[in-house]
């Protein structure tokens, strides 16, 4: 890891920033890191905590592969600084089962084979999950229209609608 | 018990990828990671004169910073970078070679640092001078100076003289612009040295191919190099050839001797290879009776300066429609770009396109029923080759689809079908594409507990490997699929070819076959041993493993049980690796078939496109997964969508430079652009393509689509709009 310390004038242009301690509550667990102010909270989940379940596909908000829950929202954690999200309750895909038992979501999309590579799934199934709370879908129509920052290359796309329509019903 | 082959069985991958558990390339962090951040070419075409690295080198954090004037060694001849599918003529980029180049995107540098973040920002500070040279980027400035290239396609009679007689002639250009491929997981490797041995995980669609690869690049031996990809975030070809990432991770590591993971940004991906922008000829002429008597198909198609990339874009009308007179040419204009790579049904979903959009233009000429028009034209034979199919159940996907999709209703007018402030239009087409086999070994080891592990280098790229070697083996060995254990993706596992071409699932399922009655054999020499054993005198084909027992298939109540003919044998494994048998038998064509039809709704006033309705119907053999295989059709529909409206790579031909290489400005499909989408598998027996009747359905759900979509749009509007894509602009003046 870069050696921190006090700011170090690099050339004319750059320092690296000095690295921050920070909490994060994640997936129930409580974390410490320390990350610099520059470092995405998409990248420190990735790199420095090793959950990597949640997926960079742009790095620039365009792809929704980097979705996760933060204090319950739905965000890309690729536009969002880790040092923003301190005391934040994050999470990401790999707190949504319990105890060994899917979330209805995940159990949705494997019935309704709602992926093929799965490299946009976590982000499609964070998201989804976050729109169900926000309840603001109700048609397949509205579902389509609140998911379309989520993209799928491998388009699945009817298929996550309804498997997002299965795990409507049932919550 | 069940069979699983040709059940709706759920992926047996899918519970590692809704948690997240599914590692993919980038995401191995090994302890002591070294992070690499690409500097890339500013300029199409030229050398560097100057790379300074200072200003890199000065952050804290960087290790060093690797360029062509300090890389550790690399081979010096054409032959060591050549890779399975690389072209047969040219010489293929070497990473980080040389001062020479040749595309802007190029890797001119590596900078290495202790994280991620820090190599990005001393990457910006790596100074680079150019000597510029003149660049051409564009085909349509460029197209006078193309040349022609040998193709398989043989003319048949005298395709100008009957065109220029016909009663009704169609003749037209039709473009398809630069596209890629844009997987949704950035292009990673993770390099890992350990005293001489390689490990490396790579975004691949073919572990073999960069494990060769790589041992030629950097002469290692083959043993010292091991390449992983266990899951694939998406290829649509674009992990066919190794990419340069792979190389920089390995010099990194070799230099370094720490493991390194290098990952490309979405940007940085536009320079990995793309589907060539294409020009594409078409001059059809009938008869008054609406067959054809003429059909000439040209070609142009984009590659680099340094290989001669092209593929089959010419062929297709040959396999779909009879015509006495023909004449096909594909030619290349060789610009400043990376080289054009295969993209989901390469050749065919352009070439196609054009066939199928210039068929419709015809039937409308002819006054006809664009299906209508089909059946008459239908070919039953391959007429390049002139050999019959060994099966072409075609008629039966024009049948099943238009029934499903009420093309009955259908009112032939242009304009004349209306909903709201809506113009509502349908359109047909066909495709079609290859059901080949290439040569697979599949090893199969079983225990005497009754589970089996079943391995070959194949790679999963979302297309459903692991689920249907399950299903298979599961099948063939009598086992439930829970005690089926698939490994792949991993390149010192049994020889496999490359997972493109559709060809996977014909030539992996059907060397499990095959490895399957060599474990069966074995199992019953054990069982023959016994005492008294029910099975005597039974020869291999004449008993099955059923329920975890060798039953004889005249007399299921003369079975021996899996578990007790290893016991009495003493063996507590049966381990066996049998390859596929690839025809040689060249007297019938091999073939995937579908039927397209869709349905646009055009707002009149601003002309706002959006596809409401897609039926696809497909012939293509055996389906193993009815879930898989719908999956993998809907996903061809999608990109038939967004070829059809959204797809473009746009490039600012002054510099040589794409300007939209992000996923928001190049648009793909998004959810609420896709609707009702249908996928119809036509029965379709066919013992004779391979033993198990599989065609493979890769690419075909993509063919033929955004023809069905421009047709429709044509239908909806009077509007012909022949570049794609078909975005809003060109439809809007057709009041
Ligand atoms: S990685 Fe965050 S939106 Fe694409
Ligand atoms: S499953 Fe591959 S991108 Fe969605």
């Amino acid at each position: 890891m870069a050696r921190s310390g006090a700011a170090k004038r690099v050339t004319r242009m750059v320092t690296v920033p000095e690295k921050i301690p920070i909490r994060l509550t994640v997936n129930g667990n409580r974390m410490e890191l320390t990350v610099a102010p520059w470092t995405t909270l998409l990248d420190a989940l990735r790199d420095h905590l090793d959950l990597t379940g949640t997926k960079k596909g742009c790095d620039h908000g365009q792809c929704g592969a980097c979705t996760v829950l933060v204090d319950g929202r739905r965000i890309n954690s690729c536009l969002t600084l880790a040092v923003m999200k301190e005391g934040a309750e994050i999470i990401t895909i790999e707190g949504l089962a319990h105890d060994g038992e899917l979330h209805p979501l995940q159990q949705a999309f494997i019935d309704h084979d709602a992926f093929q590579c799965g490299y946009c799934t976590s982000g499609q199934i964070c998201s989804a999950a976050g729109l169900i709370a926000e309840g603001k879908a109700k048609t397949a129509d509205e579902i389509r229209e609140l998911m379309s920052g989520n993209i799928c290359r491998c388009g699945a796309y009817p298929n996550i609608v309804s498997a997002i329509q299965q795990a409507m019903e049932r919550s | 018990m069940a069979s699983y082959i040709g059940s709706a069985t759920p992926r047996v991958d899918g519970r590692a990828k809704v948690t997240g558990e599914a590692k993919y390339a980038g995401e191995f962090n090994v302890p002591g990671l070294v992070h690499g951040y690409v500097v890339e070419s500013t300029i199409p075409k030229g050398r560097i004169v100057r790379i300074d690295p200072s200003g890199a080198l000065e952050v804290d954090g960087v290790i060093d910073v690797l360029t062509h004037r300090n890389r550790p060694q690399m081979a010096d001849k054409d032959d060591a970078y050549k890779d399975e599918v690389a072209t047969e003529k040219g010489s293929p980029y070497r990473p980080l070679y040389d001062d020479i180049v040749l595309f802007s995107g190029q890797p001119l540098a590596l900078v290495l640092a202790e994280d991620w973040e820090t190599a990005r920002v001393a990457a910006s500070l790596v100074k680079v001078e150019y000597q510029k040279a003149p660049h051409v980027t564009d085909l349509h400035t460029e197209r006078a100076n193309a040349f022609a290239i040998d193709k398989p396609e043989k003319p048949r009679g005298d395709a100008e003289k009957a065109f220029a007689s016909a009663a009704v002639r169609h003749e037209a250009e039709y473009f398809i612009p630069t596209e890629h491929h844009n997987p949704m997981e950035l292009f990673a490797s993770t390099a890992i040295w350990d005293d001489g041995q390689l490990t490396v995980y790579d975004k691949t669609q073919g572990v073999q191919n960069v494990q060769q690869y790589l041992c030629g690049v950097f002469k290692m031996k083959p043993d010292a190099v091991r390449v992983m990809s266990p899951y694939m975030g998406g290829g649509f070809g674009s992990g066919l050839r190794p990419q340069y990432q792979v190389v920089l991770a390995v010099l990194a590591a070799r230099a370094l001797k720490r493991p390194v993971r290098v990952m490309l940004s979405r940007a940085q991906m536009y320079a990995l290879g793309h589907r060539p922008a294409t020009i594409e000829r078409l001059a059809l002429g009938a008869k008054s009776d609406g067959t054809l008597d003429a059909m000439t198909h040209e070609a142009i198609a984009v590659t680099s300066q340094f290989e001669e990339f092209a593929r089959n874009d010419t062929g297709w009308g040959n396999l779909l429609y009879r015509s006495p007179n023909a004449k096909f040419e594909h030619k290349l204009v060789k610009l400043d770009v990376p080289t054009s790579c295969d993209m989901r049904a390469p050749g065919a979903a352009t070439g196609v396109y054009a066939l199928e959009c210039a068929m419709d233009e015809l039937a409308v000429a002819l006054k006809t029923d664009p299906v209508q028009l089909r059946l008459q034209c239908y070919s039953d034979r391959d007429q390049g080759a002139d050999i019959p199919y060994t099966s072409k159940q075609l008629r039966e996907c024009y049948r099943e689809g238009a029934a499903a999709f009420g093309w009955d209703k259908r009112k032939a007018e242009p304009r004349s079908m209306r909903e709201g402030s809506d113009l509502v239009g349908w359109g047909m087409a066909s495709g079609v594409w290859e059901a080949l086999q290439m040569a697979t070994t599949v090893r199969i080891v079983l225990t005497a507990n009754g589970h089996a592990e079943v391995a070959t280098a194949a790679s999963d790229i979302g297309t459903g490997t692991y689920t249907i070697m399950a299903q298979v083996a599961a099948d063939m060995l009598g086992l439930p699929i829970d005690n089926i254990n698939v490994k792949l993706g991993d390149s010192t596992l049994p020889q496999c070819p490359l997972e493109g071409g559709s060809w996977i699932a014909s030539s992996v399922c059907n060397a499990i076959a095959n490895t399957a009655r060599a474990v069966r054999g074995d199992l019953l020499k054990l069982a023959i041993g016994m005492k008294d054993s029910p099975l005597a005198g039974a020869g291999v084909d004449d008993v099955a493993l059923i329920d975890g027992k060798i039953v004889s298939r005249r007399d299921a109540t003369r079975a021996v049980s899996i578990a007790s003919a290893m016991q009495s044998g003493t063996a507590d494994r049966i381990t066996r690796e049998e390859a596929n048998k690839v025809a040689e038998d060249k007297s019938h064509a091999r073939n995937v078939h579908s039927a397209i039809f869709a349905e646009v709704k055009v707002d009149e006033q601003l002309g706002v496109i959006r596809v409401t309705r897609v039926v696809n119907a497909v012939a293509a053999g055996r389906i193993l997964n009815p879930k898989t295989a719908h999956s993998q059709v809907m996903g061809g529909v999608v990109w038939g969508i967004g070829m059809a409206l959204h797809e473009e790579t746009l490039f600012d031909h002054r510099f040589g430079r794409v300007m939209n290489a992000n996923i928001a400005e190049y648009h793909v499909p998004v959810n609420a652009d896709v609707h009702d989408i249908k996928v119809i598998f036509v029965d379709e027996p066919d013992e004779m393509v391979n033993p198990l009747g599989i065609k493979g359905l890769g690419e075909i759900g993509i063919v033929g689509v955004a023809a069905a979509i421009a047709n429709a749009v044509y239908h909806a509007t009077g509007k012909r709009v022949r570049d794609l894509p078909i975005t809003l602009d060109k439809v809007i003046q057709f009041n």
